[in-house]
């Protein structure tokens, strides 16, 4: 007669009430459902998930326990696109034992087994918990960075002359896309000349200033000059009590002035179309 | 992980050469494969030119929260920096042009570590992460 | 230690790097460039740095130094096609390599030596 470990105890038990059990967990299961799933496809995931539980408990290989944590990530992951909070999921798991415990409720010979098991579906709930967890903070992760990619437009003013109009604040995580943006439209096009309007920036801080002469900077190793614009009144004192200097780089109020000074330096002028007011 | 001596010129260039291919096949984006490639790049120079030689170690980290990084670890048994304070501030060399180096890297990269005594060498840690 | 080739066409130097270069090579160029520019008389040096994936402060200072040595002999420098990635590293480093003109390319470089280029108004 094998003794065995607690583990192999109570795989050879499960195995041998296999019907039963998964039969008792399915109707546990179904009852929190509440017709979200069928009962059809409860059964078979539990099945499924009651062999992984079985050979993890026998010891047998070593692939059962990463398999049945792929099982329950991809549980969990199928519950929350259904509509189902992590408790329901994680109670589904526990929901287990107690089918178990009915059956073994007589066996005092299995409690230290059945201890063990315990345990061990306790960590399956929670695992299905923190892969829920997971899954929303990728969700807001890329969410983020779209957000982060549409507000960072670069347009092209005109030939040589490209524009970055900024909306919100500006932080490192933002002036690297700002740069990278930048520069690989400066490659892209042959711009010689960018303008940078802050407008839409709240506060123009020595950090912030830091990182616009930063990507003036970088502009610069690329053969661009830029001009920054669109410095509201109130930002135009903030800085100039902080005491932040732009050096050489222009800076005026409004695209319009910006753009005027561009078109300048690219030696292009702007003059009335006379022809389209004779008459014909 | 890799590990790498520092002992000529040439060696410089193999450990920018084993820094370039570890970050990209570790998911680092482009920006931040070159930052990490120059911050190496300073680092194994100042092992080489001011600490006599010494090692360079490439390794892949994984956060707790499941990111990839790429750990760098550069010894040496030269002299060691009496002064760390002064030697992180920009700008500053032991007269051979220790300046920028190590300040610039610190600036390129997620996590910087620096430890030394003179007499006992130097050992610089850096972490760069993929977003 | 590589030697990088030195081109003369017309006034101007023009040096291409395309290789991963070691320290030796880097002080190498230097000398060979202003060895030229004594020999040649040329007024322009163009050094294209469109194949170069790292330029760390060694470099850094090198493409400096350059454009320092070129003034003493009344010549220019431009360097071209530098890397966005490279640019923004260099930016992070603290580098603005002061003393030297930049431009996208060789052709935009050629402007900015034969006073041509837009940038000038």
């Amino acid at each position: 007669m094998n003794v065995g470990t607690p583990g192999t105890r109570m795989a050879d038990y499960l195995r041998d009430h296999h019907d039963k059990v998964i039969g008792r967990w399915t109707e546990l299961v179904v009852a929190g459902v509440r017709g979200r799933v069928t009962a059809e496809e409860v059964r078979r995931e539990l099945g499924d998930l009651f062999s992984l539980i079985v050979r993890v408990l026998s010891g047998a290989d070593d692939h059962a326990a990463g398999e049945l944590r792929a099982a329950l990530d991809e549980l969990s992951r199928s519950r929350a696109r259904d509509g189902f909070t992590p408790s329901e999921t994680a109670l589904g798991v526990f929901s287990l034992k107690e089918a178990v415990y009915e059956l073994v409720a007589d066996a005092t010979d299995l409690v230290p087994e059945f201890l063990a098991f315990s345990r061990l579906v306790d960590d399956l709930g929670l695992r299905t918990f923190e892969a829920y967890s997971a899954a929303r903070e990728q969700i807001i992760a890329d969410q983020s960075t779209s957000m982060l990619e549409l507000s960072t437009p670069v347009v092209r003013l005109w030939d040589g002359i490209i524009a970055v109009p900024l909306v919100g604040t500006l932080d490192s995580a933002r002036t690297q896309l700002v740069m990278e943006k930048l520069l690989d439209t400066l490659v892209a096009t042959g711009a010689e000349h960018a303008v940078i309007d802050i407008t839409g920036v709240p506060t123009v801080d020595t950090e912030v200033a830091q990182h616009l002469l930063k990507t003036v900077s970088a502009a610069r190793l690329l053969g661009a000059e830029c001009t920054i614009c669109g410095i509201r009144p109130q930002v135009a004192q903030t800085i100039v009590s902080l005491g932040i200097e732009f050096g050489d780089i222009a800076t005026k109020a409004t695209l319009a002035d910006a753009l005027a000074l561009a078109l300048k330096h690219a030696g292009l002028k702007v003059v009335p179309a006379l022809w389209t007011r004779c008459p014909s | 992980m890799d590990e790498l001596p520092i002992r000529s010129g040439d060696d410089v260039v193999r450990v920018r050469q084993q820094v370039r291919t570890t970050a990209a096949e570790n998911g680092l984006s482009l920006v931040d494969q070159t930052k990490l490639v120059t911050a190496a790049s300073e680092l194994a120079r100042n092992t080489l030119v001011h600490g006599g030689g010494g090692t360079a170690l490439v390794e892949v980290v994984k956060s707790p929260s499941g990111r990839t990084g790429v750990k760098l670890r550069f010894t040496d048994e030269g002299p060691g920096i009496a002064d760390i304070g002064l030697a992180l501030t920009d700008g500053w060399s032991s007269g051979t042009g220790l300046g920028l180096g190590l300040s610039g890297s610190r600036r390129l990269v997620d996590e910087f570590e620096l430890s030394s005594e003179p007499g006992a060498g130097t050992s610089v840690v850096v972490v760069k992460w993929s977003r | 230690m590589d030697q990088v080739p030195i081109l003369k066409i017309g006034q101007t130097l023009f040096v291409s790097i395309q290789i991963d270069l070691q320290d030796d090579s880097v002080i190498r160029l230097q000398e060979d460039l202003a060895d030229e520019l004594t020999r040649t008389g040329a007024r322009g040096v163009i050094i294209d740095i469109t194949g170069v994936e790292i330029v760390d402060s060694f470099i850094g200072r090198m493409l400096s130094t350059i454009g320092s040595i070129s003034r003493l002999f009344d010549a220019e420098t431009v360097i071209v096609g530098m890397r966005p990635a490279v640019a923004i590293t260099l930016t992070e480093l603290g580098l603005s390599l002061r003393g030297v003109r930049t431009a996208l390319n060789a052709e935009k470089g050629l402007e900015i030596l034969n006073g041509k280029s837009s940038r000038d108004g």
